[in-house]
């Protein structure tokens, strides 16, 4: 059973690249492309996904597939016409046939009305059309040969003789067809006797080898009716003569000649036509690819983590032992290194895939919440190209679908609010995608109304998350959504569209080494941003020295480094700040926020990372000495430690030394109102 | 000898089935995508059978029935032709152009199997 289980996971596998296809199809058609190939191209999915349904008995999908495929198929015969309204009806079965292989996948229920209610707004395009009522109910069991079933007892079934004259045509023969073989079919349903009749055939001068002159006289004794004896006719059915005559007992017998059996090789060595070449067409498909096992990447994965880290090693070893730099082993060192970094975008590259699947669901999510909400709505996606590691665009579909639809429930005004402020009634959401400086920043933007700021701050005063005299500047408002017990939803699950879970998203994305930022102009709408990192495997680091520990901060959040006069160090009520081109900004000391010290001996001219959040505000992190800039492979803590607080997770140096990898915005972001662990030591160095 | 059977489909799942309940039945299986690679594998394979679905890209499944009718070696193969639809014209299309039958989908494994035999001969 494992073989169908396996075919089972093809087919939903399969289901996934049809559905894309889908989607795409529709998208051609929606820009204006009605070329025949377009909706065949649509046609097709549809139609292969109710094949593979139908193989695997899942009833619901067969039957709302075959639906869509009917009207798809009008649209393709040209008996309909492609209308926006049919578009949209188009559009939200395709979203349904979504849901269905979804729950078919996963086994879960789905409610019949619903179902119920797509179907009839697809009969409904047909009726339109004058198509509708011709459509007979779909039969699952369409298993035509049943000549083999047997409606009652053998042993008592009456055994009725049948006679049956059989002349082939020779379109028979061309079309495949060997007598023979219907003969043995005939022969298992009862006793069967073949006569075969000679006389037609003609004299040498005149046989043609092209037309079949002989033709048989069969007798068959058989519990069976006439019908199973046509079932086995029925692919020759207009290509012979076939009479078939039932319970003749009188008739005599012909000469009982033993069973001949016709050797068709013969006739089809003499069946001559003349000859053509096979006329392959070209081959244009996709590209061709390749199924890997997911494990045997990730093994090519850590073993090129280790290559690197191995590389790494040795740079460091060769480079202590002082070797003239235009020896060839500094060169050959130096192509390894090139090499293993090559070797390494070539395997993360196997992992990444475009983004454009995940997005082509939201407009689904986008369809779904507008008509919830009784609003309207449009996605416009850019970016789809842009590829992402597997886990990443696995992982980040739940936050994503959360954040849209909080952008079309939340986000977005009513069509009267829209047309009351001058906008398009229609409000738009932009997704889009696109690398920026190594990582891959996802952007959900809407034109709605922005963000409530007073409402905001009021809620999460009423509920304790900050005192009740505070005043806050507008990020730090906004970024108080993201604080856990802000929303009343708790799980990502909570698909209704009552309550942010914006925690949750958020939380979902720094599990990723993510980060996601809010931005919002009252009037004309909101901004999500989620940063991500091209790889959860490798990135680059800058290893630092704190507090007697070597530790690595990702790069990607580092502006620049600073050594600051004394003049630019100013103290505040909250601690130091740090004056850089006319800003001030917080200074925090790392090795206090991570517990290495105790106390406030305060060096006057530290050294110091100049880091900047995904939000645009800046900190100013306290090291020891800076020592280089380099590749590191990421190696989880979570697995043995649990999460570590202000630590995202570890590296193996090339001296083969552990160095902690430091979360630089649990670190030095996390501050204020403290909510979760994380903000502890950051809430120290704020008072210190 | 081993029955050799060539199965042309564009969908993964079907061809996956195909493959198989065939191979169950212990035949051999070949497999390709789409009406082009059809063809070629025709040609390189010389298959005892061939089942074909219809609707597919790069050539259609009347496509390769009449090309594989056409040639010149192993042109009056059995070719069983798969179907969603039992629609009668549909029949008498695929007879038209030279299929030798056809196998409505969603088929059971007893009934393809016995189909196959039927018009290849092979031995139960």
């Amino acid at each position: 059973m494992s073989t169908m289980n396996a075919i089972r996971d093809t087919f939903f596998e399969e289901c996934e690249d049809l559905l894309a296809a889908l989607a795409d199809g529709f998208a051609l058609m929606q820009s204006g492309a009605h070329d025949p190939e377009t909706v065949n191209a649509v046609f097709r999915a549809v139609h292969s996904i109710k094949g593979g349904a139908g193989a695997f008995h899942l009833s619901d999908l067969v039957a709302f597939a075959h639906r869509f495929e009917t009207v798809l198929d009008g649209l393709r015969g040209g008996k309909l016409e492609l209308t926006p309204d049919l578009m949209f009806v188009l559009l939200r079965a395709a979203d349904h046939l979504n849901v269905l292989v979804e729950a078919a996948r996963d086994d879960t229920a789905i409610d019949a009305a619903v179902t119920e209610s797509f179907l009839l707004s697809l009969d409904a395009c047909l009726e339109d059309s004058g198509l509708g009522g011709s459509e007979e109910e779909f039969s699952f069991a369409a298993v035509q040969f049943d000549f083999m079933a047997i409606d009652s007892d053998p042993l008592s079934a009456e055994r009725t003789k049948f006679n049956i004259t059989f002349r082939p045509t020779s379109t028979l023969f061309a079309n495949g067809h060997d007598p023979a073989f219907l003969f043995k079919s005939l022969s298992d349903l009862g006793a069967l006797d073949v006569t075969m009749d000679i006389s037609a055939v003609p004299d040498w001068d005149d046989f043609d080898p092209t037309v079949p002159f002989i033709s048989w006289t069969l007798t068959l004794a058989t519990d069976q009716d006439e019908a199973a004896i046509r079932a086995i006719f029925d692919f020759v059915d207009g290509l012979c003569t076939l009479e078939i005559t039932a319970n003749v007992p009188d008739l005599p017998k012909k000469e009982t000649a033993p069973m001949i059996r016709v050797d068709t090789p013969e006739v089809r060595a003499v069946v001559a036509d003349p000859p053509s070449a096979p006329k392959p067409t070209e081959a244009h498909g996709p590209k061709p690819t390749l199924r890997v096992d997911l494990d045997r990447v990730d093994r090519l994965i850590n073993a090129v983590g280790e290559l690197i880290i191995n590389q790494a090693m040795i740079s460091q070893r060769v480079g202590e032992i002082a070797i003239a730099s235009d020896s060839d082993v500094v060169t050959y060192v130096e192509d390894y290194r090139l090499l293993a970094r090559d070797i390494q975008e070539a395997v993360m590259a196997i992992r990444a895939q475009p983004v454009k699947p995940l997005f082509q669901r939201m407009s689904r999510i986008v369809r779904e919440a507008a008509e919830a909400t009784g609003k309207s709505a449009q996605l416009i996606s850019a970016g789809e190209e842009i590829e992402v590691d597997k886990t990443v665009i696995e992982r980040l579909a739940d936050p994503l679908t959360h954040m849209i639809r909080n952008a079309v429930d939340h986000g977005l005004e009513g069509p009267e609010a829209r047309a009351a402020t001058g906008k398009d009634a229609t409000g738009t959401i932009r997704l889009s995608a696109a690398h920026r400086s190594g990582r891959v920043i996802i952007s959900i933007k809407d034109d709605g109304a922005g963000l409530n700021r007073p409402k905001i701050l009021s809620i999460a005063k009423s509920k304790g998350l900050v005192p009740a005299d505070i005043e806050l500047p507008d990020q730090e408002i906004d970024a108080l959504l993201f604080l856990p017990g802000f929303s009343t939803a708790s799980k990502i699950s909570n698909l209704s569209g009552r309550g942010v879970g914006l925690d949750v998203v958020r939380t979902a994305v720094m599990a990723l080494g993510g980060r996601v930022a809010i931005m919002s102009t009252p009037g004309l709408g909101t901004e999500f941003t989620i940063s991500l990192p091209l790889t959860l495997a490798v990135m680059d680091g800058m290893v630092v020295s704190v507090a007697d520990q070597t530790m690595v901060a990702p790069i990607a959040s580092i502006l620049e480094t600073v050594r600051p006069a004394p003049e630019d160090m100013h103290y505040g009520p909250n601690g130091r700040y740090l004056s850089v081109r006319g800003k001030f900004v917080p200074i925090v000391d790392i090795a206090q926020s991570l517990g290495f010290k105790i106390g406030n001996d305060i060096n006057p001219a530290p050294l110091l990372l100049l880091v900047e959040s995904e939000n645009q505000s800046q900190c100013a992190l306290i090291v020891d000495e800076v020592h280089d800039q380099r590749q590191v492979v990421i190696k989880g803590l979570e697995h043995n430690y649990a999460s570590v607080p202000g630590v995202s997770a570890a590296t193996v140096l090339g001296n083969g030394h552990i160095a902690l990898i430091l979360d630089l915005d649990a670190i030095a972001f996390q501050r204020g109102f403290a909510a979760e662990p994380a903000t502890e030591f950051a809430t120290q160095s704020a008072g210190d | 000898m081993t029955l050799k059977v060539l199965a042309i489909d564009d969908s993964r799942t079907i061809r996956s089935l195909i493959r198989k309940v065939m191979e169950d039945a212990g035949f051999d299986c070949i497999c390709a995508e789409d009406g082009v690679d059809g063809v070629n594998r025709f040609a390189e394979e010389s298959p005892d059978i061939v089942i074909t679905d219809i609707n597919m890209p790069n050539m259609d499944g009347f496509g390769v029935i009449s090309t594989i009718r056409s040639g010149t070696t192993n042109r009056m193969v059995p070719i069983l032709v798969l179907t969603t639809e039992s629609a009668d014209h549909l029949k008498t299309r695929a007879r038209d152009a030279g299929a030798t039958g056809w196998i409505v989908k969603p088929f059971d494994d007893e009934t393809i199997v016995s189909i196959v035999r039927r018009v290849t001969g092979a031995r139960v």
